[in-house]
């Protein structure tokens, strides 16, 4: 199952195994010992390496690269620095116990891990129950698409490009609306301009979600 | 694969991004959850809104992480989470995220009657906004209405009418204070809607505007 987005241990990985102490050995159906792919910015292969593996190092190279950016994300959405800690630290552990959780099929590391942060702040900013859809039966069979993988990620990295290419005032549009600082009218009036650029870029993250989901 | 009903009236850009960063109303988050489960694109649509939060996320500045943040994190990874154990979903005629708020099927809503043959159950959630079943007898009239904020009424049974179009199930309207209208289900089936407002409604005719009060519409 984990084969193609793997890359042999490669020696840059050191350092981040000291954080992580033993690598669990890797689980039977795999030949030979799994050595993850530790280039530091696969989020994929390290969030699988996590999933699959229980691999600690991966663990705390993500939460390297994802801690002090989503404290800086929840204190924008109005959480104090120590509750943006802890809150951090929550989502993470959410990344680590439910990684059972994510499919790369579906969305990059970065979505996942985004949703899961979003929940956690409306559960301690709002106290109010939070309506979710119903689950989809997805279609999971045993071979993932590993076209589908690239293309999650490169929808993340589209967007991710199409973001950083906005005017900056358009940028912070954008923002301020996932820090709750416009209103649904107010994103409605404001943020017209910047999402029609961004959403000229991710016609192809639609096309293919909405082909995935009428498979199953 | 489920046959689903083909939807023609859908979630706009702002109230899918609104839900997706997490800033929507309970009430109106209801009604948004509830049309994504019954419809796939826009259900494709929200998490592109996702995967947008994603791309904030990494265009995020590093704030300053305390030193023992890590060692705390690691420490942490070994002690047991229990979760509670996945509730068996009842196959429900209501849409998920409607039955979890009713408690129930249809038949556990409680209805109160509001006039003119129309029913209707508050659903309870914060108080920002206001979410309510409604039932609306075959071809009967739901009282001429106006509104100060915006108002989204979903079918999840039957269909109605009014000024612009047609609404069938699984369909949303999204109303804001242009919209006089005056919503006439079809005859045939009763019209079950799912109707959130942030403002309270302003009806035309005085009884009903009397009445407003007593029955928080």
């Amino acid at each position: 199952m984990m084969t193609s987005s793997f890359v042999p241990f490669a020696d840059a990985a050191g350092s981040v195994r000291l954080y992580g102490g033993p690598t669990q050995a890797a689980s039977g159906h795999d030949k030979g010992t799994i050595r993850v792919a530790l280039d530091e910015t696969d989020w994929s292969a390290l969030m699988l390496a996590v999933r699959d593996g229980r691999d600690r190092a991966a663990f705390a190279a993500l939460f390297r690269h994802f801690a002090p950016r989503l404290k800086s994300y929840l204190m924008k959405s109005g959480a104090n620095a120590t509750k943006a800690e802890d809150c951090v630290q929550d989502v993470m552990a959410t990344v680590w116990h439910k990684a059972a959780q994510f499919d790369p099929e579906r969305a990059a590391v970065s979505t996942w891990v985004y949703t899961i942060a979003r929940n956690r702040m409306i559960d301690m900013m709002r106290r109010e129950r939070r309506p979710e859809p119903e689950a989809m039966p997805w279609n999971e069979e045993a071979e993932p698409d590993q076209a589908d993988v690239y293309a999650a990620a490169e929808d993340s990295r589209i967007l991710s490009a199409a973001l950083a290419e906005l005017p900056e005032k358009q940028r912070h549009l954008i923002q301020r609306a996932f820090y709750g600082d416009l209103s649904h009218s107010e994103i409605a009036l404001e943020t017209g301009l910047p999402l029609g650029t961004i959403k000229s870029r991710i016609r192809l993250a639609l096309d293919r979600l909405r082909a995935k989901i009428t498979e199953s | 694969m489920k046959t689903r009903p083909s939807i023609r009236h859908h979630l706009n850009d702002a109230l899918l991004m609104s839900y997706a960063a997490g800033h929507l109303s309970e009430a109106f988050g209801l009604v948004v959850a509830t049309h994504v489960t019954l419809c796939d694109e826009c259900r494709a649509r929200l998490e592109s809104f996702e995967a947008l939060g994603g791309a904030v996320i990494e265009a995020e500045d590093e704030a300053a992480i305390s030193t023992e943040a890590l060692a705390r994190m690691m420490a942490r990874l070994d002690v047991p989470v229990v979760s509670a154990p996945p509730k068996a979903a009842r196959k429900t005629t209501l849409p998920a995220p409607v039955a979890a708020y009713v408690g129930g099927d249809l038949d556990a809503v409680k209805w109160r009657a509001v006039g003119g043959g129309v029913r209707q159950a508050i659903l309870p959630t914060g108080r920002k906004a206001t979410v309510r079943l409604l039932h609306i007898p075959a071809g009967q009239a739901v009282p001429d209405h106006g509104h100060r904020g915006t108002e989204l009424t979903l079918v999840l049974r039957g269909a109605f009418r009014d000024a612009t179009d047609r609404f069938g199930p699984g369909d949303l309207e999204i109303a804001n204070e242009d919209l006089a209208h005056k919503p006439v289900a079809e005859a045939g089936e009763d019209c079950i809607c799912l109707a959130a407002t942030d403002a309270p409604l302003r009806f035309v005719g005085l009884m009903p505007r009397l009445l407003q009060p007593l029955f928080r519409i």
